[in-house]
């Protein structure tokens, strides 16, 4: 594990999304659009199976909640589950 | 029957003919075979055929009714779709094995008893490995032996189970089974070794992506969908599936969320797909049965779609590795296109065939009243657009651009991404035309108001959480890494555990070895002293003891006459 280089947008060199305002423009278009699915619940009426449908914007939550808490549950798993790459001896440098 | 050879065995002998073909031909060739062969079966009546009797046992090479036809389907679809990916590789192990492997696949979902079943079902372990192995890489050699051995033993369990079943009923035949015997048991452990249930799952993820570009996808076609039909044709309704399936549903995504290789993340996403079907055969009403038969038909279709775009990534890059990818929208825009679409298809957007699949199994497990069951597909559901809708086309074809600069995928590569992804949009778009080959009546409607906007709610939170995560600089990075999975087991520590007891066994031979040497070189050596040349009862050797003992003796004898 002494090789690993960091990949996050940002880290270094230019993202690919460039220009660099692009990437505030999605996330803020994300974020509008969010806002606009989340209040169409008021537009229509459920047919829920569960109870715990009815609560309004109950997807947009679970979906939020889920997709962090996955995230975050799998980068805590990496500090059990993550060896370097030639842990397996088959293993050599530019076989993916 | 294709000139009266079913569809399975008409692939597999015309793959033995390709060598025949001579350059251009072959090709061509090779695509005829599973056009033929779906043409023959978009005319086929329900029946069983070719039934013949083999020591009092009835075999039935053939038989075809709604849920054997829409595997046959997408298998001649998939089968043909991944020659025409395969077009540009002139390498004739995979053109033979890849053909033969989807004639096995297709022979199984038609196989009418265990027996033929089984025969297929080895076919495919034998076919498929030259896939891997044709990467003629180390690795693809080891994991390729590993994925045999594997392969292998569902086969063997499969036969165990037929030859018990046969002793019980007396009769091989191959329908729904209730789970209670060792026969049943055994057979349920070998379809599972190919379902990728939790902890047989591990070939999967292990050799997939150690095949070459155009195996894979061959590849991430037939073995498991298969393994789904035969679950569905003989355990609809055993409960233990919804649980099985709801652990496949939600691990993988772990894996996938944190795998590097986008290959090895696939099949982890694969393995993830499979456990929805599951739950469906496991809840086994009409609904659900139909939902998961939709599943295997649109995950075939979009897990080629995906599995092509990053072989065509490694074909022009060299790697699938997310730590050394990004920017290559500007390089192959068309296949960043396709990708798209096979991850739409897969995070089951409205509009794109996942939706209309997914729905049926979500709603089937609602209606049965499993909320646990049912929260755990939504968690799963976000999972699988997070690590292949989200993750695999942002950092390969966006996010930090890694300086790469390529060539566009061949054309024929393209061609077949394009007809895929057209699939996927269809499908997706026009639900009546997949649910009328669905093995029951649908009355379903996916495309309602709360469901849609369910869904996109869903999605699009989904897809926010993950903005934010990037822009607080909270989200893991892709790292050059391996991450354990249950393959530790046979590729470190039954190994470790073997050397150890091999050494401990060695040794503790050695030390009873050394101990009986000492023993007997003991023995010798109170022998030596006492009657070697310098011991004791040696002393007055050689003569002179001799006499003075007689003399003893003789003097015994006369006291002992006289007395």
């Amino acid at each position: 594990m002494t090789e690993q280089t960091p990949h996050t947008p940002d880290s270094s060199g230019p993202n690919s999304l460039a220009p660099p305002g692009n990437i505030g423009k999605i996330f803020w278009g994300l974020i509008v659009l969010s806002a606009l699915v989340f209040l169409a619940d008021a537009l229509y009426h459920k047919h829920p199976s569960f109870g715990i449908e009815k609560l309004f914007g109950f997807y947009g939550i679970i979906g939020f909640v889920a997709c962090i808490g996955l995230i975050l549950a799998a980068k805590g798993l990496r500090v059990i589950l993550m060896r370097s790459e030639d842990y397996y001896d088959d293993k050599t440098e530019g076989d993916s | 029957m294709v000139l009266g050879i079913p569809p399975g065995l008409f692939l597999i002998l015309g793959a033995l003919l390709v060598p025949l073909f001579p350059g251009r031909w072959r090709k061509p060739y090779m695509l005829f075979l599973p056009l033929a062969g779906l043409w023959y079966l978009i005319g086929a009546e329900s029946g069983t055929f070719l039934t013949f009797s083999f020591l009092d046992y009835e075999i039935v090479p053939l038989r075809i009714d709604r849920l054997s036809l829409i595997f046959g389907y997408v298998f001649h679809i998939a089968a043909a779709l991944s020659i025409v990916y395969a077009w540009h590789n002139d390498d004739i192990i995979e053109q033979i094995a890849g053909l033969a492997y989807a004639g096995s696949g297709i022979g199984a979902v038609f196989a009418g008893d265990l027996i033929t079943l089984f025969i297929y079902w080895e076919a495919m372990a034998v076919t498929s490995v030259f896939l891997i192995w044709a990467r003629r890489s180390n690795a693809a050699y080891a994991a390729g032996m590993r994925y045999l051995i594997i392969q292998v033993t569902s086969g063997v369990l499969l036969l165990s189970g037929a030859i018990l079943m046969a002793h019980d009923t007396g009769s091989v035949a191959f329908d729904k089974m209730t789970l209670g015997s060792l026969a049943t048991w055994l057979i349920l452990i070998a379809f599972g070794i190919k379902c990728a249930f939790p902890l047989l799952h591990n070939w999967l993820s292990d050799a997939y992506p150690e095949a070459t570009v155009t195996g894979t996808v061959f590849l991430s076609a037939f073995t498991t969908k298969c393994a789904v039909y035969v679950l569905a044709r003989g355990f609809p309704g055993t409960d233990l599936l919804i649980y099985i399936g709801a652990a496949m549903a939600l691990f993988p995504v772990f894996y996938a969320i944190i795998e590097n290789d986008f290959r090895r993340l696939l099949a982890y996403a694969l393995n993830q797909q499979l456990g929805f079907m599951v739950i469906g055969i496991g809840i086994g009403t009409t609904l659900a049965i139909n939902g998961a038969v939709a599943h295997a038909f649109v995950s075939t279709l979009y897990k080629a779609l995906l599995f092509m775009s990053m072989g065509a990534v490694l074909y022009r890059v060299g790697t699938v590795k997310g730590s050394e990818l990004g920017g290559l929208y500007r390089s192959m825009p068309l296949t960043t296109v396709f990708c798209i679409i096979g991850a739409a298809s897969i995070s089951a957007f409205p509009l794109f065939s996942g939706f209309i699949a997914k729905s049926l199994i979500l709603s089937a497990v609602a209606y049965e009243g499993y909320l646990a069951i049912w929260m755990i597909l939504l968690v799963a559901s976000v999972g699988a657009f997070f690590h292949s809708g989200i993750k695999v086309p942002y950092y390969t074809f966006f996010a930090q651009d890694s300086g790469k600069r390529c060539k566009e995928a061949p054309l024929n590569m393209l061609i077949a991404m394009g007809i895929t992804a057209i699939l996927c949009i269809a499908i997706g778009a026009y639900s009546p035309w997949l649910y009328s080959l669905l093995p029951y009546p649908v009355k379903y409607i996916p495309y309602t108001t709360s469901h849609v906007i369910g869904q996109y709610q869903l999605l699009i939170f989904a897809a926010l959480a993950f903005a934010v995560l990037i822009r607080f600089k909270i989200y893991p990075p892709n790292l050059k890494s391996v991450n354990l999975d249950f393959d530790i087991t046979y590729r470190k520590w039954l190994p470790a555990i073997y050397r150890w007891v091999i050494t401990l066994t060695r040794d503790g031979w050695q030390s009873i070895l050394q101990d009986l040497r000492n023993g007997v070189q003991k023995v010798v050596q109170y022998m030596f002293r006492h009657h070697g040349p310098e011991g004791i009862l040696a002393r007055t050797w050689p003569t002179g003891s001799m006499a003075l003992w007689v003399a003893v003796l003789l003097g015994g004898i006369l006291l002992i006459y006289y007395v």
